[in-house]
């Protein structure tokens, strides 16, 4: 098994979008649910608005805190859910079984482990 | 690998490569889980072969012989690399089977389903459409980097780090080596024969690159089709697509005149037409009509025979197009049928499904839209109208042997 982490992007949405997406809450819930019953589920969680967003950097050992998204763009992180799955096509399975999949897009990222004597930087050199 | 009647070590080891280094890849990656050292495995074998076999003479059988090279290969290499994930599992495994000395019964079926595995590893979706084409050349066709690069006209280093970030992501993001369940098989189906027609299309209609290299991605084109039908013969469209890249590559020989000059389908010489490409091709496409349901591949393939008539039945072909217009509806589909239909009904019946189209924005700068309504005017006697529209084609054609071809057509209009 591997870990994915599903990344949930879509465009902030007005009052009323708001509203539509709030009316899909069954979904959500049954969708985590089925997750969590067969044994995928690590965590997941939905995230406030980049108006919260506080982005910070440490340049020549100066800390810059700016307010805001790391970078602006039309799609923003608004959650994610971090599975455990036997490889990509389950993964992909259930990231299509996301309700934001149908006006947001959802990236999935295998995790990257360093233990043992399987490192990414060897398999890096190998080429 | 260069064939030589006077090496027939080295004349044995090309044959070989050429045969079954696919189906013996396709195993090896199983047992070792890792694309590249399997591959790198496979290539240390051969060059073992070359030195093995000219001392000792070539072996009664030089599939089975590769194949416990690479293995023995295989094994030293994951002794050598830490960075494999299950090594000591694998190497236990790689082992125990390099201990028996005849192969299992159920090798014939497992060796089939290894080379599935491959191809639908190699066409997986989460790989970038241009990567899973290369990936498949370089390891399903065998063909060099170099090779590939080169077909599709970029630089070599460009097209290794392609193939290399795709094996990397198959390992990395966990891509799964084995044959889609049931429910996922006909999507899955859907994208390997794309994957194999945009290969042979890359050869076929590029007007640009080497010429021996295009010819050699036809050529691998429908080998990777023969291969999908050996395995899956009970696929509809494997065959339909076949029948499709045979019927095309056979008339190859006529398409381009001695001065390199484009030839349309209605006037080549027939008798440079690829006799045993065309049987093959008509016997794939009985194969595809026998199995149904009919699938675009064989619509197109169907339609494809029918032009090859001396005398074609523009009625039937005006009606497939209109069977695969509503399969995959797309505008060159349409285009197509309105010239079949002006050649069935007459020019007016086909200027009146062109009508239809050019009231379409999106449709204003398709080439071929224009060419099409040039030629129907031209037919219906309409000089001025039919000009106008050539020079329309004209101006939006991208590509130097096309632009020649409505060149000549034009000129032949004006002088009448």
């Amino acid at each position: 098994m591997s870990e994915y982490l599903l990344l949930l992007y879509a465009e902030e949405t007005d009052e009323a979008g708001a509203a539509e997406r709030l009316s899909e809450m069954p979904v959500w819930n049954e969708l985590n649910a089925s997750l969590q019953e067969a044994g995928l589920l690590v965590s997941s969680n939905a995230l406030h608005g980049i108006d919260t967003a506080t982005t910070v950097r440490v340049r020549h050992g100066e800390t810059e805190i700016t307010d805001g998204p790391f970078a602006v763009t039309k799609e923003v992180l608004a959650g994610y859910y971090l599975l455990d799955c036997s490889d990509i096509d389950e993964a992909l399975a259930q990231a299509g079984r996301i309700p934001l999949a149908r006006y947001g897009s959802v990236e999935v990222r295998p995790v990257r482990y360093f233990d043992g004597d399987a490192t990414s930087d060897q398999a890096d050199a190998q080429g | 690998m260069n064939e030589r009647s006077d090496d027939p070590a080295a004349a044995a080891v090309a044959s070989t490569y050429r045969n079954e280094r696919a189906a013996v890849l396709a195993t090896l990656i199983r047992h070792v889980g890792d694309f590249q050292l399997a591959e790198d495995a496979l290539q240390d074998a051969f060059a073992d072969a070359i030195t093995s076999w000219r001392r000792d003479g070539i072996p009664a059988n030089p599939g089975a012989w590769i194949t416990v090279a690479a293995r023995r290969r295989a094994i030293d290499r994951l002794r050598r690399d830490r960075s494999v994930a299950d090594r000591t599992a694998r190497l236990a495994e790689l082992i125990s089977l390099d201990a028996q000395e005849h192969p299992p019964m159920s090798e014939a079926n497992a060796i089939i389903d290894d080379q599935l595995r491959l191809i639908f590893t190699c066409c997986h979706p989460a790989l970038d459409l241009q990567a899973r084409v290369a990936l498949t050349l370089r390891v399903i066709g065998g063909l060099t980097t170099g090779e590939i690069a080169r077909a599709f006209l970029v630089a070599e280093p460009t097209m290794g780090k392609r193939i290399v970030r795709a094996k990397r992501k198959i390992a990395d993001a966990h891509i799964p080596y084995r044959v889609p369940p049931d429910h996922e098989l006909p999507d899955r189906l859907v994208g390997v024969r794309r994957v194999v027609y945009l290969i042979f299309n890359e050869g076929y209609s590029a007007t640009e690159g080497d010429r021996l290299v295009r010819d050699e991605l036809c050529s691998e084109a429908i080998r990777l089709g023969r291969l999908l039908c050996q395995l899956m013969p009970d696929d509809a469209e494997a065959w339909g697509l076949l029948a499709l890249m045979l019927l095309h590559d056979a008339r190859r020989p006529a398409r381009v005149d001695a001065d390199g000059r484009y030839v349309a389908f209605g006037e080549q010489d027939r008798s440079l037409w690829d006799e045993s490409r065309t049987r093959e091709g008509m016997q794939a496409l009985g194969r595809a009509v026998r199995l149904r349901p009919p699938g675009q591949y064989q619509l197109q393939a169907a339609i494809t025979a029918l032009h090859m008539q001396s005398a074609p039945d523009w009625a039937q072909i005006a009606e497939l197009y209109g069977a695969l217009a509503k399969l995959s509806p797309s505008p060159v589909v349409e285009v197509n049928r309105a010239a079949a239909v002006g050649f069935a009904a007459g020019p007016q019946a086909g200027l009146e499904l062109i009508e239809g189209l050019r009231g379409d924005p999106a449709l204003e700068r398709y080439q071929p839209l224009h060419a099409a309504h040039a030629e129907l005017l031209r037919q219906a006697g309409d000089t001025a109208g039919a000009a106008r529209a050539y020079e329309r084609a004209i101006a939006l054609s991208a590509n130097a042997v096309d632009r020649a071809e409505l060149e000549r057509r034009l000129a032949a209009l004006r002088a009448g």
